[in-house]
Order: structure tokens, then C-alpha cells, then sequence
């Protein structure tokens, strides 16, 4: 009994060892996450704000297949996206690379911010030095006055 | 200090009212090729018909390939007319009208052929790698090609007699060898 069950064993991991390599050739080795990552840097072309990975388009998986060939003949990610930008120009990447002018779109807002600060740290010193040096005028209590806020103070309890 | 900042306030919104100006006189849909003055990418398809379609064939012509679909209204259907009878007009003197069908069915793209009657070669783009190779993002695309194989203009939108006629003829005035 145990013979038989040693040799079903042995049976299904010839099998499972012969499957495997046959899987492996027929299927070309691309990792999809790879071919996902380099969709999802590039702008679908016929949509408006959508990244190849996310359009349902005809004209976006037809890029995706041409990402997937590419990478399974052999081209890194980088040259994928670099064959794209050589046909579409920078237009086509979804976040411009951080280099020449395009850097202003990086260094614009922390500008827009510190200038931001600035002003209103400004104008918050300004605020606070008027009122410190403009002393509100002394409140004057006559005899009559404080005599009936005693009153009222000791009907209260 | 009061003065300067009165006069500050107003100076800030000057850069950001010219950044608008660029902006909004820029139309988003004018992308410019990077591949004008670059070498048209070869291929071969196959025609509606099914006769081979080789772009190196045409080497010396000056060669119009015009990316279009049958889906594509109204603008692919104001511009068939015209390059029909352009291609008509200016096939005898080396000029080769190339249209490439993208995104498309065969049948209706027959139709398309049929109802206008259009006579030059046709080929269908069905994996969408020619249309990658040309930076094709949209219908109608038409790319003027010199007759040493650079790509000179890249006319977004239907193709007119006007663009056609004086793209053309400025391409035919050239020598064909540097």
C-alpha cells in the first residue's frame, strides 16, 4: 500500500516537474507588475488625465502590449519608457522628469509657500505690535457704578 | 514700508497673469511632435485588400501618411475628400498618399474606403504599433515626408487643399539628395 502511494507520489512530482518548464516556454518571462509600473508612467493618449495602466481604451492596451513585448525582448523599463518619450516627447509622462524648467514645478509651490509664511508671519507681528503699542484706553468706574456691581454682585448669591 | 507693500501686492499678480497668458494661448490638444525633422519609422502592413504595403517602397517620393478611422466624424470624413483628389492630382508627379487605419474593424473600414472612393493604399494598424511609432494620440493624424524619408510636418486634425497643396509642392521643389 505504502509502495503505491511512494510511487503515485513520485508519479505526480514527474509530473508537476515536467509541466513546469514546458509553462515557462511557452509564457514569455514578464513580470506584469513591471509591464503595470511602466503603464502607469505614461499618459493614455486618447483619454484626459488617465495613465496607460488605469484607461480602458483600445489605444491603451495596444500600448500595453507593446510594453509587455519590449520588456520580454529584453528591455529594461527605462528603455521602454525612453521609446515612448522618443515618439510622444515628455508630454507623455505623467510626471515630468525633474530637470531644466520643468523643475519650477517643483520649486514654484515650496516658493509660493515660504513666501506665504513669510507674509503671514508679517503680518501676524504686525497685529500683535499695534496692539501692544496702542494700550486700550483705562476703563474709568465712578463711586455710583462700582456701588451698584456690588449690589448686583451680592444679589446674585 | 506702507508703500512699498501697496505696490507689492499688485506686482506679485503680474507673473502669475502672464504664466495665465502663456497658458491659456497654448492649446493643449497642439503637442509638438518630437519626431518632425526625424526619419519617418518604416513598416510594412498589409491593405484592406490584402496586397503588402511597404513604406520603404516609396523611398525618393514624397510620401503623406495619413492616420484616420472610420469612427472618426466628422473630421476624417471632411479630409477623404481631399486626399483622394489631391492623391489623384499628384500621384503622376512622385507623390504617394499612405493612409493607415487605426483602432478600427476591417468592415467598416471597407465602407469607409468604398463610400468615398478612395484609390490610394490603405493599411490597417491592428496591434497599434505603426500609431506608437508615429506618436499617434488621435484621429486624423497626417504626416508629411520628404523625399530623403524625414518626417517635415505633422498636421493634426483634417488635412485641407491648402495644407495639402503647399506642404507638397514645397517638398517637391527640394532636390531628392542632399
Amino acid at each position: 500500500m505504502s509502495r503505491v502511494a511512494l510511487g503515485i507520489v513520485t508519479m505526480l512530482a514527474l509530473i508537476g516537474s515536467e509541466a513546469w518548464p514546458s509553462a515557462a516556454q511557452t509564457r514569455p518571462a514578464v513580470n506584469e507588475d513591471v509591464v503595470h509600473d511602466v503603464a502607469a508612467q505614461l499618459r493614455c493618449v486618447v483619454c484626459q488625465n488617465l495613465s496607460v495602466a488605469d484607461s480602458p481604451s483600445e489605444m491603451a492596451s495596444q500600448m500595453r502590449a507593446i510594453i509587455r513585448e519590449r520588456l520580454a525582448a529584453g528591455e529594461s523599463p527605462a528603455e521602454v519608457q525612453r521609446y515612448f518619450v522618443d515618439r510622444y516627447g515628455e508630454w507623455i509622462l505623467l510626471s515630468p522628469p525633474r530637470r531644466g524648467f520643468n523643475l519650477l514645478v517643483w520649486l514654484l509651490p515650496l516658493a509660493a509657500v515660504l513666501v506665504g509664511l513669510a507674509v503671514a508671519a508679517a503680518l501676524v507681528w504686525r497685529w500683535t505690535h499695534r496692539r501692544r503699542s496702542v494700550p486700550a484706553a483705562p476703563v474709568v468706574v465712578d463711586a455710583a457704578m462700582s456701588e451698584r456691581i456690588r449690589r448686583e454682585l451680592e444679589g446674585e448669591s | 514700508m506702507k508703500r512699498l507693500w501697496r505696490w507689492l501686492i499688485p506686482l506679485a499678480a503680474v507673473p502669475v497673469l502672464a504664466l495665465l497668458a502663456y497658458g491659456f494661448r497654448v492649446s493643449p490638444r497642439d503637442i509638438p511632435s518630437p519626431l518632425v525633422g526625424r526619419p519617418a519609422p518604416g513598416f510594412a502592413l498589409a491593405t484592406l485588400e490584402g496586397a503588402p504595403l511597404d513604406l520603404a517602397v516609396h523611398g525618393g517620393k514624397v510620401v503623406v501618411v495619413n492616420f484616420w478611422a472610420s469612427w472618426c466624424y466628422p473630421a476624417c470624413y471632411e479630409e477623404a475628400p481631399v486626399l483622394e483628389r489631391n492623391w489623384r492630382g499628384y500621384r503622376e508627379r512622385g507623390v504617394v498618399v499612405v493612409g493607415v487605419d487605426i483602432q478600427d474593424k476591417r468592415e467598416a473600414a471597407l465602407k469607409f474606403v468604398g463610400d468615398f472612393g478612395l484609390t490610394f493604399p490603405v493599411a490597417q494598424d491592428l496591434k497599434g504599433t505603426v500609431s506608437v511609432d508615429y506618436g499617434v494620440y488621435g484621429v486624423p493624424e497626417t504626416f508629411f515626408v520628404d523625399r530623403r524619408g524625414q518626417i517635415r510636418l505633422k498636421h493634426v486634425g483634417a488635412v485641407t487643399d491648402e495644407v495639402f497643396k503647399a506642404t507638397v509642392d514645397r517638398l517637391l521643389a527640394e532636390p531628392a539628395s542632399p
